[in-house]
């Protein structure tokens, strides 16, 4: 579906920033609107997506984990093969390219685990546009090689002190060095989260994933998947790779949250299951904020689904029930890391090691015909510092 | 009559804006601060209602609310501290929120407790008038002005929507930027606030970035107003007696009047 023309899906969504914000994002719808038909624009795209970023991404049948699982067949849709290691490659670039075209010198970014931030410093490398990614103290701690693969591109990382010293707060910094260059700069903001434009446009770039996904299922497969089944922080891959599939109502659609340590912890990600609507990053969408009204602290594994608030489609999507919306908590995920890693010699990221453990449930509980695909969003290797206190403790 | 536009109704005079965070470094300077702030030369308050991501907001504000929040404000304490202090002063009061908090308190709700607590206006950064329908609505009928804000890059378009939406005054952000003391404004300033003018009768007053006397005296000889905050915020911090703020305040308020 596309958001009205105040940018709401259905009762979620809308520009929820400061007057001085106005201007720049109604040069952006603007544009987007202007280069998203252009012929010329988009013929670039794709070139830069087949020669840089190296799509089409293949479909790949996990023989090894749907023996292991006993039941459906489980294939994957290879975004970690993508130039940077995740699906972040696709919006930055359509993103970069849109910026250039407004005339924009220079590029902010925000990042979590560190894979926007890295894309987006590879884009502007390519594009000669200066880039600056605010990123959480925290997160820089965790996801250190994601920052030295940024400075050697050129990027320059702003570490974010404040609040929870993640995410959420890389964006705050993101929005306030926006709101002060905002006739220089162009926001490349990350996920479908954020005022409209943002969660339209960004949903535009990855829906790349799912249009390509479904052809490749009908070609070697002669059908659609019965399932399909992204993580969800923010949720740019699985609305990436949703979209394509939301008028086939014969697919079930699954996002996985965050549920860090268990959702009834308190300290986890898991926004559409135990959050309600609010307003965080200039939308209106599922948010998890405390009885008076204030952000909530989130936890996770991983730093990309670290994120107390999610896309307002995504919110639209849970609320029509098109999309089921389920957690997997940091126990979960890792055993969805071991158990890809040692049955396809595939590592996966921490976030998408979320939706391989729900895959590998379904699967078990599926017939032998029936198909899951899992868009494995990154691959794992900036993971493995975070994973290896874990991986010791049980070879012990 | 609305509190704001009777500061406003006095011929030829200036209106002196200030801000502080509610609840920094706790409930009860505050409640010293306000009162202290009037003395010296205010005529409107802004009480700041704190939360967890301020996105308009400089280190200064940022920090102040970060604080407010560990040392446990919360709505209900911003209500009664509005009360004891309408209470106590004649200077109309003005609440600064962001939007969630209001959202998920209900609107109608908020903006009847915040008349009772004796509100005339209200600032929500993050709710251009585009979206602000039901919460402009819930004030009006509470006689409390919804005020809107306009940047150095606002459109003719915007100015007309905000000129046509206005309440209390105009809230112009002098800087594109996010709040702070500055050293400069942009050179474009007072033709834009020509512009304002030449579009609506509501009362402009400047904010972001002022700090010094001289800074107010340039921006009050071209608006009906000046707002102040993050200065403040650090001379509470710097000298928690509030002799500092209170000469501040004194300075600017002289060369408002001067201007």
């Amino acid at each position: 579906m596309q958001p009205d023309n105040k940018g709401y899906f259905g009762s979620f969504g809308g520009q929820y920033v400061p007057e001085t914000l106005i201007p720049a994002l109604d040069e952006l719808a603007g544009a987007y609107e202007k280069y998203k038909n252009d012929s010329f624009f988009q013929a670039e795209l794709a070139r830069l997506n087949t020669s840089y970023s190296g799509r089409p991404t293949p479909l790949y049948p996990a023989s090894r984990l749907t023996l292991r699982c006993g039941g459906g067949r489980i294939l994957l849709k290879r975004e970690d093969l993508t130039h940077t290691g995740a699906h972040k490659i696709n919006n930055a670039l359509g993103q970069g390219l849109l910026a250039k075209q407004m005339g924009k010198k220079r590029i902010v970014a925000e990042t979590g685990a560190g894979q926007h931030g890295v894309a987006t410093a590879a884009v502007c490398a390519m594009l000669g546009l200066e880039c600056v990614v605010y990123m959480g103290s925290e997160d820089i701690k965790r996801q250190a090689l994601n920052v030295t693969r940024m400075k050697l591109m050129g990027a320059r990382v702003i570490p974010v002190a404040t609040g929870s010293c993640t995410l959420k707060d890389a964006i705050n910094e993101a929005i306030r060095y926006w709101i002060t260059n905002v006739s220089t700069s162009h926001y490349l903001l990350g996920s479908v989260v954020g005022p409209h434009p943002y969660p339209r446009i960004v949903r535009d770039f990855q829906s790349v994933i799912g249009i390509e996904a479904r052809q490749q299922m009908l070609e070697c497969d002669g059908r659609l998947p019965d399932y399909v089944v992204a993580c969800v922080g923010g949720g740019s891959n699985a609305m990436g790779i949703f979209h394509a599939f939301l008028p086939d109502e014969a697919v079930k659609l699954v996002g996985v949250e965050a549920a860090g340590k268990g959702v009834e912890s308190g300290h986890h990600g898991a926004t559409l299951n135990a959050g309600s609507p609010g307003i965080l990053h200039g939308s209106k969408s599922y948010l998890l904020q405390d009885s008076n009204g204030q952000v909530s602290a989130t936890h996770s594994i991983s730093a990309g689904l670290d994120y107390p608030g999610v896309g307002p489609e995504h919110s639209y999507l849970k609320d029509s029930g098109r999309v089921k919306y389920v957690s997997a908590d940091d126990a979960q995920a890792l055993e969805g890391f071991k158990m890809l890693s040692s049955t396809e010699g595939i590592i996966p990221a921490l976030e998408t090691a979320h939706a391989i453990f729900t895959a590998t449930r379904l699967a078990s509980n599926m017939g032998r015909n029936e198909v899951v695909l899992v868009c494995l969003s990154g691959r794992g290797d900036k993971d493995m510092e975070i994973a290896t206190p874990y991986l010791e403790v049980e070879s012990e | 009559m609305n509190k704001i536009d009777r500061v406003f109704n006095k011929k030829g005079s200036k209106a002196l804006v200030g801000y502080i965070t509610t609840g920094y470094p706790d409930v009860d300077t505050t409640l010293k601060a306000v009162p202290v702030m009037v003395e010296n030369g205010c005529d409107i308050i802004e009480l700041g209602i704190p939360f967890s991501d301020p996105i308009g907001d400089g280190p200064v504000i940022q920090q102040a609310s970060y604080h407010a929040l560990q040392n446990g404000i919360n709505m209900e304490k911003c209500f009664e501290a509005a009360s004891a202090l309408s209470g106590q002063i004649d200077a109309p009061l003005v609440f600064m929120s962001y939007f969630n908090p209001v959202l998920h308190y209900g609107i109608e709700r908020f903006a009847c407790s915040a008349a009772s607590a004796g509100i005339s206006g209200l600032i929500v950064p993050d709710l251009p008038p585009g979206e602000s329908l039901e919460l402009r609505k819930a004030c009006r009928s509470c006689d409390i002005h919804l005020i809107y804000m306009l940047s150095p890059n606002s459109t003719p378009e915007r100015i007309r929507l905000v000129a046509q939406n206005a309440g209390g005054f105009i809230y112009l952000v002098t800087i594109t930027g996010v709040t702070g003391a500055r050293r400069s404004f942009p050179p474009e300033l007072p033709a834009l606030i020509e512009h304002i003018k030449a579009a609506t009768q509501v009362p402009l007053c400047a904010g972001f970035g002022i700090s010094t006397p001289a800074q107010v005296k340039t921006m009050a000889s071209i608006t009906d107003g000046v707002i102040f905050g993050s200065r403040l915020i650090q001379l509470i911090d710097e000298d928690p007696s509030l002799k500092k703020a209170g000469q501040f305040i004194r300075s600017l308020k002289e060369a408002l009047d001067g201007a």
